[in-house]
């Protein structure tokens, strides 16, 4: 599609301007709002030139809300779910892609059916696991060790008694591990993974066997570095993701030491409490300084991520 | 020593075999090509040998050791592919030594042998490019250091040529050549290429159809195919095979013209077989006994390439340019009975000139 028409030309450049205003007005709108002091912002109409309190909102903002603990808190958040999400569709798409074994296509549908079941469909379950994270296995055996006298109960042979099996208690609630680990496995990034790896020729599989390299040697040498642009896109994307999980954190967090950026953006938006009205240049302030760190990432990632999603680079 | 011996192996994917019991023995230092059609099962043989097919059944040993359950790195071969197979983000040194990389070598003594293995295939100069910024060529060099660098106890090619161009192609050819003869590894080199086959061989094998129809030096698989499918798949122009029908002792018919087949007296009358005379040994002479209507003619430089119909079938006649033939003429030649091949209908097999006079011999004995 390359021509050379002036008139699609201007067109085309048209539509563009039409979308960056359409993408950029509201946030522009925003950095109005956070530069503005409470009396000026909440006038209606609200002015759409920039005040001059901006620096004093943000670092009041900034103090108020102790974003400092709530930035790193998010950030070790967001890097572990990165890391654990491609290390994760790695290995298993590695696995899916090179290996044979019964039930290989079963295990690729049942990651790839997990896509229908986000966290958010199966929070209450995922809530319970987090509470006690050895309760399913504790289930498990007991159904296991209670089948004989289930089973006889049931055709109505005796009363045999039932074995209590009880495990530990482990809690993952307000901690990083009950943050990071259920958001982990990740369907999209195993089949991007997957799509990778099939792009890779068997020759190149069978040249590393000749020259002596076992399946995990293959793997570190060959496969990672190969798929570097990959693993970009996956990084911006997730790590994106991850900084802007809401519920989750919400859900397991209780101590304020433990919370995250965004759901301390929440905090900063309230309703007219108690008749007072809300203070939204420092929400709007706060909401810009929650934004920047995935605005990086992917500002500076996005050279690997188109790359990575259109094509294998040679 | 490095002798291969494969006996009776046999491969199948799920019910469909595709290699039907194959025995083949290699010598120490041998270079040996296997040579077919697309499909015919060479490529999975010679994967066979290096370990990356499962053996269904029979064995293949290395050096006198059954080596069916071994590991490819375990069984001391080397392999170049045919799309090279180099390791895309490894520069040309990683590439040649990755294998040593993997053994553990210590990276003085492997800096080492992949300058020399680097110097022995004109590659010094490109150690650091990657295969991307690599010509075809260079790319194949590559395959071949880094096939050379392990010392292996056997060499083995997949169709390593056919990516090049033809020029490149014959280049590397008499590189491969050169290399055998002065490192003198047991080679197996697998083509569906007979000028390949011919240039580079010790002997040829020559595979269709998962089994193998003959074993030989190239001389002897052109001068006697054992088989038709040999005699028709060798040489180019390929071999013009004649149904024919024997009359009298010495003489056969094909669609009415009578031919003199002396070399072959003792048949008996009414015997159908199937005549085979190679484009490029028919002798032309004006006046002679035979005559071919030219329906066109390929120049191929010093030779030209005369199609037309003889005894029923179509019928290539090799002359030198300088014979003046043009479509639609008519071309008088003999056929010399000494460069006949003859084979039997039903089972594809050369009949024998020797068998037949003991034949014959018997039968007058009777």
């Amino acid at each position: 599609m390359i021509e050379r028409t002036p008139i699609l030309n201007f067109f085309t450049h048209l539509a563009m301007l039409f979308g960056l205003v359409l993408a950029a007005l509201p946030i522009y709108i925003v950095f109005v709002a956070s530069s503005h002091d409470f009396q000026t912002v909440n006038q209606v109409p609200m002015p759409l030139l920039p005040g001059d309190s901006l620096v004093e909102n943000y670092t009041k903002v900034w103090n108020k809300s102790d974003f400092g603990t709530k930035f790193v808190n998010s950030f070790i958040v967001a890097t572990g779910v990165t890391i654990g999400k491609i290390a994760i569709a790695a290995i298993s798409a590695f696995s899916i892609v090179f290996f044979n074994y019964r039930l290989k296509m079963f295990c690729f549908w049942l990651i790839f059916v997990t896509l229908m079941l986000p966290l958010e469909v199966r929070i209450v379950p995922t809530y319970a696991v987090a509470a006690n994270a050895l309760s399913p296995v504790q289930g498990f055996l007991n159904a296991v060790f209670n089948a004989p006298a289930t089973l006889l109960g049931l055709i109505g042979v005796g009363n045999l008694p039932q074995v209590a099996i009880a495990l530990p208690e482990w809690n993952l609630l307000n901690s990083y591990t009950g943050l990071i680990l259920p958001l982990v496995a990740t369907a999209t990034g195993t089949f991007l993974y997957r799509q990778f790896f099939m792009t890779i020729p068997a020759e190149l599989v069978e040249a590393a066997r000749m020259d002596g390299a076992g399946p995990l040697r293959f793997f570190r040498d060959v496969l990672l570095p190969l798929s570097k642009t990959n693993m970009a896109a996956l990084a911006t994307i997730m790590f994106v993701y991850a900084w802007n999980q809401y519920l989750w954190p919400l859900l397991i967090t209780t101590r304020p030491e433990m919370t995250t950026a965004t759901m301390q953006l929440q905090k900063l938006v309230p309703g007219p409490l108690f008749g007072q009205p809300p203070v939204w240049n420092e929400a709007m302030a706060g909401t810009l300084i929650v934004m920047l760190p995935p605005l990086l990432v992917v500002i500076f990632m996005q050279g690997y991520f188109v790359r990575g999603l259109i094509a294998a680079d040679k | 020593m490095a002798d291969i011996t494969i006996s009776k192996v046999t491969k199948s994917y799920g019910k469909t075999e595709v290699i039907h019991g194959v025995d083949l023995s290699i010598t120490h230092g041998e270079f040996v090509v296997i040579l077919g059609p697309s499909g015919c099962g060479k490529s999975t043989l010679l994967r066979m040998i290096a370990g990356l097919e499962a053996i269904t059944g029979g064995t293949i040993a290395i050096g006198g050791d059954v080596v069916n359950d071994r590991e490819p790195r375990e069984r001391g071969c080397a392999m170049v592919f045919q799309n090279y197979a180099l390791y895309p983000h490894f520069t040309v040194a990683e590439n040649i030594g990755y294998a040593l990389k993997v053994a553990g070598v210590p990276k003085a003594e492997r800096q080492r042998r992949i300058e020399e293995v680097a110097r022995s295939v004109g590659l010094e100069t490109y150690l650091d490019r990657k295969p991307g910024q690599l010509s075809g060529g260079q790319r194949q060099r590559v395959a071949m250091g880094r096939a050379m660098i392990r010392e292996p106890k056997i060499f083995l090619f997949d169709e390593p040529l056919s990516n090049l161009d033809a020029k490149l192609r014959v280049q590397m050819r008499l590189e491969i050549r050169k290399l055998h003869q002065r490192l003198g590894v047991t080679s197996v080199f697998v083509t569906h290429d007979q000028v390949e086959a011919m240039t580079l061989a010790d002997r040829i094998v020559v595979m269709n159809a998962g089994m193998i129809e003959q074993i030989g030096t190239p001389t002897e698989i052109y001068e006697r195919p054992e088989t038709l499918f040999v005699a028709g798949f060798i040489g180019s122009p390929p071999m013009n095979l004649v149904e024919v029908e024997i009359r009298a002792p010495g003489e056969a018919v094909a669609a009415n013209v009578p031919l003199a087949i002396p070399v072959f007296p003792a048949m008996a009358a009414g015997t159908k077989a199937i005549l085979g005379i190679r484009p490029e040994q028919i002798e032309i002479r004006p006046g002679g006994r035979h005559a071919l209507h030219a329906d066109f003619v390929e120049k191929l430089g010093a030779v030209q390439l005369v199609h037309g119909r003889f005894a029923g079938v179509d019928f290539i006649v090799q002359c030198p340019t300088s014979e003046p033939v043009a479509a639609g003429q008519e071309l008088r030649f003999e056929i010399n009975p000494e460069m006949l091949h003859l084979f039997d209908p039903a089972s594809g097999a050369r009949l024998k000139r020797d068998n037949l006079r003991q034949h014959a011999s018997k039968a007058i004995a009777a």
